[in-house]
């Protein structure tokens, strides 16, 4: 259980340095280093204390059904990165402390740097594919963090985005790749994927696995052609491309390939792939290594070579290769990391990166130097350090490669020409920086840094020299454990020396060596015969790239949505049309095993009048008033089939409903031009009925196949629990403020909001109002007929009264709360439209909004007092009473709660109304015209 | 029974659905309400058609489905706050932008009494 501890101590270290910055940097560096160093402690303290043969693993659960845990696990390949990534880590640390400037808030590079560490920590301790695939989207985030640490440079911001843009994109692809493994292995558990390579290589989705996976593995690890973010990474302050740019991020793309090896390698297309990237990389980046005149360009692109060189021993596969790989991942962080640093040392020093304007500093810094030459020796592959040991393996492989049949000197071919190339660098990077004579004065005067800066330095070439001369002693266990994760489980017999024996291994080092500094001799003529090309900055082409997509999408964007409500209409019914259609061509037939009811003379008429209503609502639809009338004869049919078909309490709301809405969409009419233009073509007309049929057409079928097929309610259980739950026999009236209360809570909430915003929609707008009707006459002048006064007036009590009544008995018969409001909001309308708007507001002289409101919150109140109760939100309760000459009253909870949907609903209702009303007070032309 | 009611909502759809793809803010409110009454009755008769059998216990033997019911109720409430919210943001587009047409890019003056005032 304590294995989570690792990265959590890492984590808990973000949070370290913006508390530690008040005593000072010194206090804010040592308190940034605790976490780490403890959490590489325990490293250390678990590893050493269990056999190196099992793996260390803890597990909790995350989220199971997705197949997400938060697994960690310690192995060999865990521990050899962890030691990386830690003490590597703490080093930085310390550089970091003297290369910041008193400018740059070392508390927030800190914090990012240990956001970082985190993320690597986890991916490569992560037990699970997915967390792994969450800690490498997190490295991606925090290493844009961290180059665009100086953020006010332009190129800093630009390299973090490209940086961002590549790996994300990269990320994506991983986690395409691993979800296929998931669904190939039925797990994410990286121990049982591991163990599953024959059922993924057997697989028909391997390809796409493997092409997914690596993607994400060589844009993180910048291979050939995904290496362009790399160099404009440099952007960053040093210490982080020492950190991120040598032993850490990069590696990570190689750290996926070797944890997923013993599951996905082993085959022809994996061998292919890998290899043959890994050899373009080795000498693509060697060569523009040679040729850069940025000191930090020549170290980036020098990475992406090596990277190169580890990517394509990972592709020959086997187990000497991998032993070479895990090596030279060790080498190549030990002499990189070192050699970041130095740069950052005589660029802090001379302020200038670039090789041209340097030289001559080995007067100047001595140790420096020294150290610098010692890692560059190593880079190089020279005996007898580190870097040669590993560089000799490779070679070995190479020349041993079996790989493309008759094409197989092309690998040892490659190997040895990034080996040249690389020699070429080197010595071009130690001669250039520290001996030749400086072309010009540098900008300030070198000497050397204080101490503990360059103390890191000092460690890490102290361990390539005894790496070097001494390579059994530190390494072999580690190494051992490693190859044996990435083997799973069989242990090869390996031995590390400096020396072989004549072997053509030697041959081809010496011969690269001699080859190297030749070129470099020739290093000027190579500088004019590159000039002969076009420079290709790869920001340029990227933005470019970026811009492109940006242009397409934007062009995309515009054509689906240019702006026409009409056009989203269409493609949205379109779209449904074909949905539905898919779903019903999948039925076996239409009709189901149900017969069908007889047909009677009154549901035929109905039926015809709905027809004819609805089409002719749609024909006459440019003369706006026809068309309402006929809406409106729908909507009373409507009603008039809900009492048919058994729903009292539907009929009795869509009625009152229907009042309410034709009164509203008249009103409207008033302030909107009476006929619509002619405005569609034929073909437009061709197109929308042809659309509205087929939807028509999918509706009605599948209308009718559910009709006509067996269904299985849960209704059974409302009807039975109706009475002894819910205390009411109207069991529509029972779910409604009972059974599924929360839901009419939240219907009556949008209904209140819907008055809000209508009420603010109608604030201040001023509307033509017309002084005639379409024909051009004028309006009746007697605005308040004394008939419809007196009719208004008197039914106004009795309306009130039903609607009481109907409130009361709705648990128990047809009615409650939404239809009393309806009947309520009608009388009022009615009084309004008869005596006018001021007339009423002088006698209703309160607000409505409020009222809705109450309603809603009189709703909401009755449920939460059940909470008081100590029951869950909205229980009801009820109880029987008699009250004389009414008779037998219940009353329940679920009587205030439809209490409050009857206020809502006339608040809403009558703020609608009554403020479209108040719009044709202000200059009603009647008024003007006698 | 069942085949005419299907056809009614089904030509109800239909008008509703042409009504929508109108280019004018009136008619399409008008199309909204329509298919809404389209898409209750069609939700309605989910649990069936029933006759004589309105849900009060102990009035019938025979009941009809409470629940698309209770589901249709406010639907029918929700609607008419919809098509009055549709129709005043057709008021407030047609009083801001001056049309009524639902792009809100063309201007209209084919009404001859406006020009007058």
């Amino acid at each position: 259980m304590t294995l989570p501890w690792i990265p959590l101590l890492t984590f808990l270290g973000v949070f370290v340095p913006a508390l530690a910055i008040r005593g000072g940097r010194t206090v804010c560096a040592l308190a940034t280093a605790v976490a780490p160093a403890i959490a590489l402690g325990l490293v250390l303290f678990f590893y050493l204390g269990h056999d190196g043969e099992e793996v260390m693993r803890t597990s909790l659960q995350w989220l199971p059904t997705l197949g997400l845990e938060l697994a960690f696990r310690l192995d060999g390949l865990s521990l050899l990165f962890l030691l990386l990534i830690l003490g590597i880590g703490l080093l930085i640390i310390l550089y970091t402390r003297y290369y910041l400037s008193e400018q740059d808030s070392m508390s927030r590079f800190y914090a990012f740097l240990m956001l970082f560490m985190t993320s690597m920590v986890g991916i490569v301790m992560s037990d699970n594919l997915l967390l792994l695939w969450g800690f490498w989207e997190l490295t991606s985030i925090s290493s844009f963090l961290l180059i665009s640490f100086w953020s006010h440079e332009t190129t800093a911001r630009k390299g973090a985005r490209m940086a961002m843009t590549v790996t994300g994109a990269g990320g994506l692809a991983l986690l395409a790749g691993i979800m296929l493994i998931g669904k190939v292995t039925g797990t994410y558990d990286i121990s049982t994927v591991l163990e599953s390579h024959d059922l993924i290589t057997a697989s028909p989705l391997y390809p796409a696995i493997v092409v997914l996976v690596l993607l994400g593995a060589f844009t993180k690890s910048a291979q050939f052609p995904f290496h362009f973010w790399l160099p404009h990474a440099m952007a960053a302050p040093t210490p982080v491309s020492a950190y991120l740019h040598s032993a850490t991020m990069v590696k990570a793309g190689i750290f996926l390939m070797l944890r997923l090896h013993p599951a996905l390698s082993g085959t022809e297309l994996w061998t292919v792939i890998v290899t043959l990237t890994g050899l373009v990389t080795l000498v693509y980046g060697a060569w523009f290594a040679f040729l850069k005149t940025d000191l930090k360009g020549i170290l980036a692109f020098s990475t992406i070579s090596h990277l190169g060189l580890i990517t394509s021993l990972l592709g020959l596969g086997n187990s000497q290769a991998l032993i070479a790989a895990l090596f030279h991942i060790i080498n190549h962080a030990l002499f990189k990391a070192s050699l970041f640093m130095a740069a950052g040392i005589v660029d802090h020093e001379t302020g200038t990166r670039d090789v041209r304007k340097l030289g001559g500093l080995y007067r100047l810094m001595p140790i420096t130097t020294a150290l610098t030459c010692i890692a560059t020796i190593s880079m190089a592959g020279v005996p007898p350090l580190n870097g040669f040991i590993s560089k000799e393996m490779f070679f070995t492989e190479a020349l041993a490669s079996q790989q493309f049949g008759g094409l197989a000197w092309i690998v040892p071919l490659l190997a040895g020409l990034g080996g040249l190339l690389s020699v070429a660098y080197s010595l071009r990077l130690a001669y250039a920086t520290f001996f030749r004579r400086p072309r010009q004065e540098s900008p300030k005067t070198p000497h050397e840094p204080p101490w503990p800066m360059r103390f890191p330095i000092e460690l890490l070439v102290v361990l390539c020299i005894i790496v070097g001369l001494v390579p059994t002693l530190p390494q072999s266990p580690i190494l051992e454990d490693a190859v044996r994760v990435t083997m799973s489980g069989e242990m090869p017999e390996f031995h590390l020396a400096l020396w072989h024996g004549i072997n053509p291994a030697l041959l081809l080092s010496m011969a690269v060596i001699a080859g190297g500094i030749v070129l470099h001799l020739l290093h000027r003529h190579m500088m004019r015969f590159n000039r002969q090309f076009r420079p290709q900055d790869a920001r340029y082409i990227f933005e470019a790239f970026v811009q492109r997509l940006v242009g397409l999408c934007q062009r995309l964007t515009d054509r689906l949505e240019n702006g026409s409500l009409q056009r989203y209409m269409f493609l949205l019914m379109a779209v449904s049309v074909l949905a539905m259609a898919l779903g019903l061509a999948d039925l076996d037939k239409l009709t189901g095993n149900l017969g069908q009811q007889t047909l009677d003379p009154i549901v035929a008429l109905g039926a015809a009048l709905l027809i004819m209503g609805g089409v002719l609502t749609a024909v006459l639809h440019r003369y706006r008033l026809i068309s309402l009338l006929m809406l409106s004869v729908v909507g009373l049919v409507v009603s008039l089939t809900f009492a048919r078909f058994s729903a009292p309490d539907l009929a009795l709301t869509q009625l009152s409903v229907e009042v309410v809405t034709m009164i509203l969409l008249m009103l409207a009419l008033f302030f909107l031009p009476q006929k619509t233009p002619k405005e569609s073509g034929g073909a437009r007309i061709v197109r929308d009925v042809l659309i509205a049929t087929g939807f028509g057409g999918a509706v009605a079928s599948l209308n009718f196949a559910v009709l006509t097929r067996d269904l299985d309610s849960i209704s059974e259980f409302f009807i039975r629990q109706s009475v002894p739950g819910g205390g009411g026999h109207n069991v529509v009236n029972v779910i409604l403020v009972d059974f599924r209360g929360f839901d009419t809570l939240g219907e009556i909430t949008v209904l209140a909001i819907a008055g809000l915003a209508i009420f603010k929609l109608l604030n201040r707008l001023r509307l033509f109002m017309p002084a005639t009707d379409m024909e051009g006459r004028l309006w009746s002048d007697d605005r308040h007929p004394t008939l419809l006064m007196v009719v208004s007036q008197t039914l106004l009590p009795l309306a009130l009264l039903v609607s009481f009544f109907i409130f009361l008995r709705g648990h128990n018969q047809p009615g409650g709360g939404f239809i009393a409001g309806l009947i309520t909001a009608v009388a009022l309308i009615l009084l309004y439209m008869s005596r006018g708007v001021e007339w009423a507001q002088q006698r209703l002289d309160f607000q409505f909004q409020p009222i809705a409101i109450a309603g809603v919150a009189l709703s909401t109140f009755t449920g939460l007092c059940s909470w008081l109760f100590g029951y869950p939100f909205l229980t009801s309760t009820f109880d029987h009473f008699h009250l004389p000459l009414i008779g037998d009253i219940e009353l329940a909870s679920a009587l205030i709660f439809d209490g409050g949907i009857y206020l809502a609903v006339v608040g809403a209702t009558l703020m609608i109304l009554a403020n479209l009303g108040k719009l044709t007070t202000a200059h009603r032309p009647n008024k003007d015209i006698p | 029974m069942e085949a005419l009611y299907a056809i009614t909502t089904g030509i109800l759809t239909a008008s509703g659905v042409y009504l929508t793809l109108r280019g004018r803010t009136f008619p399409v409110v008008v199309g909204l309400t329509l298919l809404s009454y389209a898409v209750n009755l069609f939700l309605f008769s989910m649990g069936g058609l029933t006759t004589h059998g309105a849900a009060l216990v102990g009035t019938n033997e025979n009941y009809a489905d409470p629940l698309p019911q209770a589901l249709v109720l406010t639907a029918i409430v929700i609607g008419f706050a919809m098509t009055a919210f549709a129709i005043i943001l057709a008021m407030r587009s047609r009083g801001d932008l001056g049309s009524d047409s639902v792009d809100g890019s063309r201007t209209d003056r084919e009404d001859p009494r406006e020009n007058k005032a």
